[in-house]
């Protein structure tokens, strides 16, 4: 033995750096294939991801929602909102009674534009008296906003077209008086600040409990864990509850920094602001422990992570305006966390709304939640089986 | 096993089996566990002593078969079973990045325990971990790291303690260290099912049980095992042993040749057959044959090479 030891401790052999690069090569190329999961999500995911946006994402939103105020009835009334419709930015959803009822709609986000034809309007054009019909927009996302808003210019002309009352050209018999709520200077910072609280915080959280359950899978601690009188219930909440403080102490420094250094206002109450930041952060670690629940290794769930992480970036409303999209997309936008809490924090910080106008979203948000944790509690092995 | 009552029984089990993915790793295997004794699981990897021991303790379910753990049912009671339990895994199970203090505190704390932090430091104590217990347990050399997984899981008091292939990779002190301390828990009433693969360690069972590919083959005292397995055994001393192992392997007869230290156990289930088989040797000068009872080793080598032939 000890001869053919002693003469084999030859040189470097030859081509030993690619050898054992390629050795290597061989050796992740196998532990790839035996991870069928991983394996299809590296196909789907790039796939399905980009069918989804590509038809999803539309950067000059039409059709956007908007409510009339609807003082007097008339034919000249009628025939702007229909010019207004024409120019297929707006679609009037809502007939309302009361300048109240309007501002609701608009501080709930129901709606993003608000069209007032004040009474004896056509009766103070044929006078020539240049009365005002006014636009109130929701201008928090600007851009949405913006395209609708200057198309408005054009309004006067078309709905007076076959009118009687086109007379002279240069002075218009009415004029538009656009009102660009909630953030009249059109900073894109505004909007996008608050948006940054949602998205940071979709991001870290999914990260701090997607792992959890795989970890201790992984790491062998599970089995001990399980041989221990511990219910599924009392695991999770074990492993969410610390991360709410993180979240909450993260969604602080956000916001803080957000006000001091980009001027972001909150106009409405901060304690609504901390408890609707608080709901989100359950509900986006409940999401990332259902993912840790149900993938089967740590990468599963990363990937899992980011299938849902990208979808909340682009359908929420965060980078492109969520009214724009079309239905379908609307519809899966509207499972997300995320666009929920969007409408929250951009609500509460630059409209200073109210609990009430954001009801909706606040339910649905809670709804997620618990949907979360039911899944999570169900699929949570109770064994090794 | 002579007929005990139930408040006797800590485990008893019958029929048991369980698959995975098509393999039957466990089959109809039924066993009793009298309280307060240590019983010793033994059997070849891969033989389903893990697969059992997690059926016991509710982390498996069976396929087939039904029993009792301390009283409760294995299938429905599983939760009454964990609190009853001290269950310590084949694989360092606890977190390596707490450390040892933290762990016991964990664990004392999951069992609902009145004073967790006071029970960690007396187990910290008990263990002679003082002064480590602010290490990280992944930090731990191996013969800790098993102290403080039977600290863990002795920790809440259970009557129970299922210990699988606990000395596996320990150095032979922490070994002794390791069985005194289990008959010391066994003293104070507690009952240990504990799985090995050392002839030792199963000699300082009160009972043991020997399971081969799902099979349980033989159970019993030592001796009762030895003496069931009906075997034959000379042990030969002498010059050119390699020669003769050569000539006798495979010879009708002669169904085990085992070298031990310098001599060389020659063992055969049929007596009259094996002494035909070694005649021409039993005379040949420079060996010494002697009848020797066989070894407990001696014993499962066998049962495994004919649960081989049975089973596979």
């Amino acid at each position: 033995m000890s001869d053919a030891v002693l003469h084999n401790t030859s040189p470097e052999p030859r081509f030993g750096f690619w050898r054992r690069t390629y050795a290597m090569l061989v050796k992740e190329f196998i532990q790839l294939k035996r991870d069928r999961v991983s394996f299809a999500m590296i196909v789907m995911i790039p796939v399905m991801q980009l069918m989804l946006f590509g038809y999803a994402i539309n950067t000059t939103p039409h059709h956007l929602p908007a409510a009339v105020l609807l003082q007097e009835d008339s034919d000249l009334g009628r025939s702007i909102l229909k010019a207004m419709e024409n120019t297929a930015y707006f679609r009037f959803t809502r007939e309302v009674s009361s300048v109240a009822e309007f501002d609701d709609l608009l501080l709930s986000g129901k709606v993003l534009f608000g069209v007032e034809i004040p009474r004896g309007f056509e009766r103070a054009v044929r006078r020539g008296d240049r009365p005002a019909l006014l636009v109130a927009a929701d201008a928090t996302d600007p851009v949405a906003a913006s395209s609708a808003l200057s198309s408005l210019g054009m309004i006067v002309q078309t709905a007076l077209a076959h009118d009687l009352y086109a007379g002279d050209p240069v002075t218009t018999p009415f004029e538009i008086r656009a009102h660009a709520r909630y953030n009249p200077a059109a900073s894109s910072r505004l909007n996008i600040v608050p948006g940054l609280v949602g998205t940071i915080l979709t991001m870290t959280m999914l990260i701090f409990t997607a792992l959890s359950v795989t970890r201790e899978i992984e790491r062998g601690t599970m089995e001990s864990l399980l041989s221990m009188p511990i219910k599924p219930v009392e695991v999770m909440l074990g492993k969410i509850i610390p991360y709410v403080l993180v979240g909450f102490l993260q969604a602080t420094i956000i916001i803080g920094i957000g006000v001091l250094l980009f001027g972001v206002p909150v106009m409405g109450s901060l304690l609504l602001l901390a408890l609707l930041s608080t709901l989100f952060i359950a509900t986006n670690l409940s999401i990332g422990y259902t993912f840790s629940t149900l993938a089967q290794n740590q990468l599963q769930a990363m990937q899992l992570s980011m299938m849902f992480f990208l979808p909340s970036i682009l359908l929420s409303g965060f980078m492109f305006p969520f009214l724009g999209m079309p239905q379908w997309a609307q519809v899966l936008g509207e499972c997300l966390p995320l666009t929920h809490y969007l409408r929250i924090v951009r609500a509460i910080m630059l409209k200073g709304s109210t609990l009430p106008n954001l009801q909706h979203d606040t339910i649905v948000l809670f709804g997620l939640m618990l949907f979360a944790m039911t899944v999570a509690v169900f699929r949570f092995r109770r064994t090794l089986d | 096993m002579t007929a005990a009552g139930p408040a006797e029984i800590a485990i008893d089990v019958k029929g048991l089996s369980k698959s995975f993915g098509g393999r039957e790793v466990v089959h109809d295997l039924s066993m009793q566990v009298r309280r307060g004794s240590i019983y010793g699981f033994l059997g070849p990897n891969g033989s389903g002593k893990t697969t059992t021991i997690r059926m016991l303790c509710g982390l498996l379910t069976p396929d087939g078969g039904e029993g009792t753990c301390l009283g409760f049912d294995i299938r429905r009671d599983a939760d009454k079973i964990k609190r009853r339990v001290g269950y310590m895994t084949q694989r360092f199970s606890l977190y390596q990045d707490l450390s040892v203090r933290e762990n016991l505190e964990f664990v004392a704390r999951l069992y609902g325990m009145a004073d967790p932090r006071q029970a960690a430091r007396d187990m910290v104590q008990r263990l002679g971990l003082a002064g480590r217990e602010r290490q990280l347990a992944g930090e731990l050399s191996g013969g800790w790291k098993q102290r403080l997984a039977l600290g863990a899981c002795t920790l809440p008091n259970p009557q129970l303690l299922l210990l699988d292939e606990p000395t596996a990779g320990v150095d032979p002190k922490a070994r002794r260290d390791f069985w005194n301390e289990i008959h010391a828990l066994a003293a104070e009433g507690l009952t240990v099912l504990v799985s090995t693969h050392y002839m030792d360690e199963a000699e300082r069972c009160h009972e043991i049980a020997y399971i081969a590919y799902g099979h349980l083959l033989a159970h019993g005292t030592v001796s009762e095992v030895i003496a069931q397995s009906k075997l034959t055994t000379y042990t030969v001393s002498g010059e050119d042993l390699r020669a003769l192992t050569a000539s006798l392997a495979g010879k009708p007869g002669v169904d085990m040749v085992a070298p031990f230290g310098t001599s060389l156990h020659v063992s055969g289930r049929d007596r009259d057959a094996l002494d035909a088989a070694i005649a021409p040797w039993r005379d040949q000068e420079g060996l010494r044959w002697q009848p020797t009872a066989p070894s407990l080793e001696d014993v499962f080598i066998d049962l495994m090479n004919r649960s081989k032939d049975n089973f596979q």
